[in-house]
């Protein structure tokens, strides 16, 4: 028995191929890519070592710091929406509908799994002002109001992206709360509501303390998600207009895949994997002290 | 919980009855604006799928079809590449399933089951790659596929799929395989079966159900994906149904409505099904992958 489970034949039959895969197309690669940072050039045309100078460009690169800036704006504003809204679905279906929510529960988590492309070009066709209205500027028409071009301005394209993406992600939050929810204690709930605490006031007192695990890991979850924001973006505005709307990944795309510039582009995402990590960081701090 | 509400409710005067009234139907109208919101744009795009192109000119964009104007699907099927794209999504999501699933199942048995040195590192090594953006391996993939000729190859997407699925699953599936009983195993071992059989006649069929919720999470994430058919295929013959929805509205949004919509349809269609149809195991699969990673 204990040989049998023991054959090193046998372990590196079943461990072998997923490491082998594992390393070829992840592991390796992110080495290569921090190798990147410090040459210049492309597959095609070939390298040349630059040391820091990717770096330094970096410093001064006035769209770097644009998508920078968008990355984090758009997390915390998209963030904090999913997660925010995700709970009162999650106090909604829990406090309110109860046992009947299984119908809210199911239509409200389904944006979940639809293609971002499809969403984006229905998301489009919505907000359309030309050449013809969208629904959202016919029905402002319809109240004798100023149709809007939504995606031609910067500041409006970056609401119907926030609202587009925190539209196709509450539910999934929604259920996960849920969950959380289910889980406490009918007893500790029972306990506090005799003691007088109700309504919003068991929530916050009660309720809110027993989730807070739950919601610091969806925090971390859905804010490396929205770092990591491109087929929305991509599929909606490209970027536009202008740079108005480029997160760090298409800033990253377009380095590397439109101007060719490897390095360049290499240190961007190297940049972008160590702001998700700093990200999930301090929220796992703030979480420890939190709970302590 | 329910008790002590129905207990309260009881006592109650009538006047704080009649404002409970008025709040249940104001949540009611909440929880119905809710769902507008979450569906409306859904049915929308089904039904706008079906306008003939007269209608978009002359009807308000909300108004509803005046019948089925099927054309709009044909086009898009044939003109406008669907049926290609299409072939190409299932021809990589299929194999990449199946690769992904038997490559973290063995790996997580071997992990789980199996005795040898080293084998919580290599889980460490497997879980260290859930953070990993795929911005940060895109350029040296693209470089790799290039010098060995997989660049318009759909073998690069299914690699990449399976590399990038298995750290979760391979996380996932060393959970599942931790409350299987040993003592089937070991039974079987001593019936003389070899640790593939017991493999694949034992620990596999045990862990069914499991597989099921991984491979239908998979293929969300697979059907899904953008960014690595647009950065690894360039031939429109070989593009994914993503990557083609996303050249088909580049090209016809502007003006073909109705053949956009029906081509956005078709990219959703059967996404929609297959969580009507499984649902609940849809959201257990998916947001069992978001708590543990």
């Amino acid at each position: 028995m204990e040989k049998v489970l023991r054959d090193p034949k046998a372990v590196l039959v079943f461990v072998g191929p997923a490491l082998l895969v594992y390393a070829l197309v992840l592991l390796i690669p992110i080495v290569w890519s921090i190798g990147y940072t410090f040459f210049e050039g492309s597959a095609i045309s070939g390298f040349t070592f630059v040391g820091f100078a990717n770096f330094v460009r970096l410093m001064q690169d006035r769209r770097f710091w644009n998508a920078l800036w968008f990355s984090t704006k758009y997390m915390l504003v998209v963030s904090s929406g999913q997660v925010l809204l995700g709970l009162l679905l999650a106090l909604l279906f829990h406090f309110y509908l109860k046992r009947a929510s299984s119908v809210v529960r199911t239509l409200v988590f389904f944006p979940v799994v639809l293609p971002t492309v499809a969403v984006a070009a229905i998301f489009s066709k919505l907000f359309a002002i030309a050449p013809q209205y969208g629904i959202v500027n016919a029905v402002l028409e319809l109240f004798g109001l100023q149709a809007v071009s939504w995606l031609g301005r910067g500041t409006t394209a970056f609401w119907v992206l926030a609202i587009m993406d925190i539209w196709r992600a509450m539910g999934f939050y929604a259920v996960l709360l849920y969950a959380g929810l289910v889980d406490i204690p009918g007893d500790i709930l029972e306990a506090a509501s005799l003691d007088g605490a109700k309504g919003w006031r068991l929530v916050q007192f009660i309720v809110l303390p027993l989730l807070v695990p739950l919601l610091i890991s969806s925090l971390i979850f859905s804010m490396n998600g929205t770092l990591k924001v491109f087929d929305s973006v991509l599929a909606l505005t490209n970027g536009g207009p202008g740079q108005a709307t480029t997160p760090l990944t298409l800033y990253m795309y377009r380095a590397s895949f439109q101007n060719n510039q490897y390095g360049y582009g290499s240190t961007v995402a190297l940049m972008l994997t160590l702001y998700c990590l700093l990200v999930s960081l301090l929220a796992f701090r703030f979480a420890r002290r939190d709970v302590a | 919980m329910a008790t002590t509400t129905s207990r309260r409710l009881n006592t109650t005067t009538a006047v704080s009855r009649r404002r409970f009234k008025v709040a249940s139907i104001l949540m009611g109208g909440l929880i119905g604006l809710l769902l507008v919101i979450e569906v409306y744009p859904i049915i929308w795009l089904l039904l706008s799928s079906i306008k003939a192109p007269r209608e978009f000119n002359t009807r308000p964009i909300y108004a509803l079809p005046d019948g089925f104007y099927w054309q709009n699907y044909t086009d898009a099927w044939t003109r406008g590449n669907m049926s290609i794209y299409f072939r190409n999504s299932i021809l990589v999501t299929l194999p990449s399933l199946f690769l992904i699933i038997l490559l973290s199942v063995s790996a997580a048995f071997s992990i789980e089951i199996m005795r040898w040195k080293g084998r919580n590192i290599v889980l460490l090594i497997f879980l260290a790659g859930i953070m990993i953006p795929l911005q940060m391996v895109l350029l040296p993939l693209f470089t790799i596929y290039y010098r060995v000729k997989l660049l318009d190859n759909l073998l690069a997407l299914i690699l990449t799929y399976v590399a990038f699925g298995l750290p979760l699953n391979v996380f996932l599936f060393t959970g599942f395989l931790k409350p299987v009983p040993r003592e089937v195993l070991e039974s079987a071992i001593v019936d003389g079966a070899t640790i593939y059989q017991a493999f694949f006649s034992v620990v596999l069929p045990m862990v069914k159900n499991a597989i099921v919720t991984v491979a239908l999470t998979q293929f969300f994430f697979i059907w899904n994906d953008l960014i690595l058919s647009l950065t690894f295929i360039s031939e429109t013959e070989l593009r994914t149904l993503q990557t083609g929805l996303l050249s088909f509205v580049g090209q016809y949004g502007q003006r073909q409505w109705g053949p956009t919509f029906a081509a956005i349809a078709m990219s959703v269609i059967p996404v929609l099904v297959l969580y009507l149809a499984l649902n609940n195991l849809v959201i257990k699969g998916l947001t069992s992958g978001a708590v543990k990673g």
